[in-house]
């Protein structure tokens, strides 16, 4: 097995007269937690869409688990193993929490219209076990209490968490996570954190976009900062947070202590 | 809970009885008002099937009408002299004419309609909202328009005139156009059909009602409610929604074949715009995406205008005939389209707040 999740050379986005992306090349090992940071539109959600296949690239390859893969169609891509989440939740609102980890598990399941309308066993064999992983999921993400209610009922933080169980269902050999702790009070960040580091622990990958320097820093085993569309440092977290290039376009001068 | 179980099952219980012997009730009133609860049962099924449509996928479609059409004109035009009067080849093959068995039919007619669901929907794919309303009511009008036209230069639909002596059903060895008797009680024709409809109502249900709690279903909702995010998650938003519109659709036929074959005539006229936007509106008023919300809301919407009709005559006589019962029809329609609308915006029955119980 590939120790090298995502491998990413020479990635290039152009909107008309703007470079968003400069042949940006990321390599993420199995059990990373890796960090995208960057000023506001330095290209890291950009640099997602790309990779998401939201965006067709104009240049670059893309290994997935040493397949390589065409990030052309966004459920192409997610069916090849990238689960994300969005930096502005996007929840199915008005199904259930457990509806809407279920539909996670739509990429991995296979039955039809037939199966369903007459009940194959396989059919029930099936939904029996996407029922059962749903309701998993939502209880490791922590809100396996509120399984039954609308998505939209849920408070802010509870929807994060119900987006990253979502991301989680469709088996992911990595996961994106666009700014999940945007929005969030203190506390909120540190339960966070907590479930970040617990879905390391658990040998998942995850590709992380934040603003949020002391998440990312504690959090991160390797970091790749984009300013302009272009990478200008990337690496450990503590060497990269002293890169005078960093300090000057994003963490600011002050920050050294 | 087992109180609420038990109750639940004696109001089930109770309903079908009711829905068993209700023709025998209304007959004595005259057939007319079997022939309403009749045509409300062909609704109930046009305002489900429309409901995988709008109510599952959340695609608008204001041109549904035209799959009931379709399914009609294919019944219209295998179950009538009107293929062997112009066509020699047909006339030649078939001596006595074209009488398939009615499975046979229904289920051409839903593939058809299926078929013509999934072309009109491809290139709709990329289209939401308004957009897409705009070009499904344009299908729509298109499929009435051909129909009204394509008497010539080949005599296909035999145009405005319609397509005339459609057989009735024939099923077990009963002809559903004749009363039958059984010795000891005559059942109506009319009758006959509010049984072989009440059959296809609950099969239709049943058939929505697993569809929507399964993969496919849960995907269509989850299209529904944020397309990215679907996506996102690995769902082909393409095939899902070709899907939707071609289920839809083949249930529009199945309806379309029964109202061919109870009205023994088809004309073009029966498919109006009006018609898809009734459909919708049973839909929306009664609950999208809820299933007892849509029957509630098809037999509101279909019933009530006949109902008005019997009513509205003493109203017309009060005021001295200046009411007419058509206007004072329409009126009263629209009056509680809006009053419905103004106090129950997500419709008259629509899904339960917190989804299933809590308690488990």
């Amino acid at each position: 097995m590939s120790d090298i999740v995502l491998k990413v050379s020479d990635a290039s986005k152009r909107f008309g007269g703007l470079q968003a992306l400069s042949n940006v090349d990321i390599e993420i090992r199995r059990g990373q937690v890796y960090g995208l940071i960057g000023p506001n539109g330095a290209g890291k959600t950009t640099f997602f869409n790309v990779l998401t296949g939201l965006y067709t690239p104009d240049g670059g390859t893309f290994e997935l688990a040493g397949q390589a893969y065409k990030p052309t169609a966004v459920h192409e891509v997610a069916k090849a193993g990238i689960a994300r989440t969005f930096q502005n939740i996007r929840l199915f609102a008005e199904m259930t929490a457990v509806e809407n980890v279920m539909v996670g598990r739509h990429v991995r399941t296979h039955s039809n219209l037939l199966g369903a309308i007459f009940r194959t066993k396989a059919f029930r064999t099936e939904e029996k076990e996407i029922a059962e992983r749903a309701q998993e999921l939502l209880a490791y993400v922590g809100i396996g209490h509120y399984a039954d209610y609308k998505a939209r009922t849920l408070s802010y933080g509870d929807q994060r968490r119900l987006e990253i169980a979502r991301a989680l269902a469709t088996d992911p050999q990595l996961i994106a996570l666009d700014e999940p702790a945007a929005g969030m009070n203190a506390t909120e960040k540190v339960q966070l954190r907590e479930l970040i580091d617990r879905i390391r622990n658990d040998n998942r990958t995850i590709l992380l976009i934040e603003h949020d320097v002391k998440l990312v820093m504690g959090l991160c085993d390797a970091v790749t900062v984009l300013d302009y569309g272009k990478c200008i440092a990337q690496g450990v977290p503590s060497v990269v947070q002293k890169d005078p290039a960093v300090i000057e376009a994003y963490l600011g001068v002050g920050h050294q202590g | 809970m087992f109180t609420s179980k038990r109750n639940k099952m004696i109001v089930f219980l109770l309903a079908a009885v009711l829905l068993m012997v209700a023709p025998f009730l209304l007959q004595p009133f005259g057939n007319s008002w079997v022939r309403i609860i009749d045509m409300v049962l062909l609704y109930i099924m046009l305002a489900l099937g429309l409901n995988i449509v709008v109510g599952y996928a959340g695609l608008l479609d204001l041109g549904y009408v035209a799959f009931f059409a379709l399914g009609a004109y294919v019944f219209g035009l295998l179950a009538s002299p009107h293929l062997g009067e112009h066509f020699a080849v047909i006339a030649q093959t078939f001596p006595g004419g074209i009488h398939y068995s009615i499975w046979v039919v229904m289920a051409v007619a839903a593939f058809v309609a299926g078929v013509v669901g999934m072309l009109l929907g491809a290139p709709t794919l990329k289209l939401r909202g308004d957009y897409l309303a705009i070009v499904t009511l344009g299908f729509g009008e298109i499929i009435r328009i051909f129909l009204l036209n394509l008497d010539r230069p080949v005599n296909i639909t035999n145009g405005p005139k319609g397509l005339m002596q459609i057989d009735s059903v024939k099923l077990f060895g009963i002809d559903f156009g004749r009363p039958l008797d059984l010795g000891w009680i005559r059942i109506e024709s009319v009758s006959l059909y509010y049984y072989l409809f009440l059959f296809l109502v609950v099969v239709t249900i049943f058939i929505c009602y697993r569809i929507e709690n399964s993969r496919i279903g849960r995907a269509w909702m989850a299209i529904r409610e944020d397309e990215i995010a679907a996506k996102a998650m690995g769902l082909n938003t393409r095939n899902l929604k070709l899907m939707a519109f071609g289920m839809g659709a083949s249930f529009g036929g199945v309806s379309g074949v029964m109202f061919a074959a109870f009205q023994g005539f088809v004309s073009p006229e029966s498919f109006s715009l009006m018609e898809s936007i009734m459909i919708v509106a049973m839909v929306v008023l009664g609950g999208l995406g809820h299933i007892p919300g849509v029957v509630l809301g098809a037999i509101l919407l279909a019933g009530l205008p006949e109902v008005l009709r019997h009513a509205a005559g003493p109203l017309t006589q009060l005021t001295d005939g200046r009411l007419a019962p058509e206007i004072l029809r329409q009126l009263l329609i629209a009056l509680a389209m809006i009053v419905i609308m103004i106090t129950r915006p997500r419709g008259l029955w629509p899904r339960p707040e917190h989804g299933k119980t809590l308690l488990k």
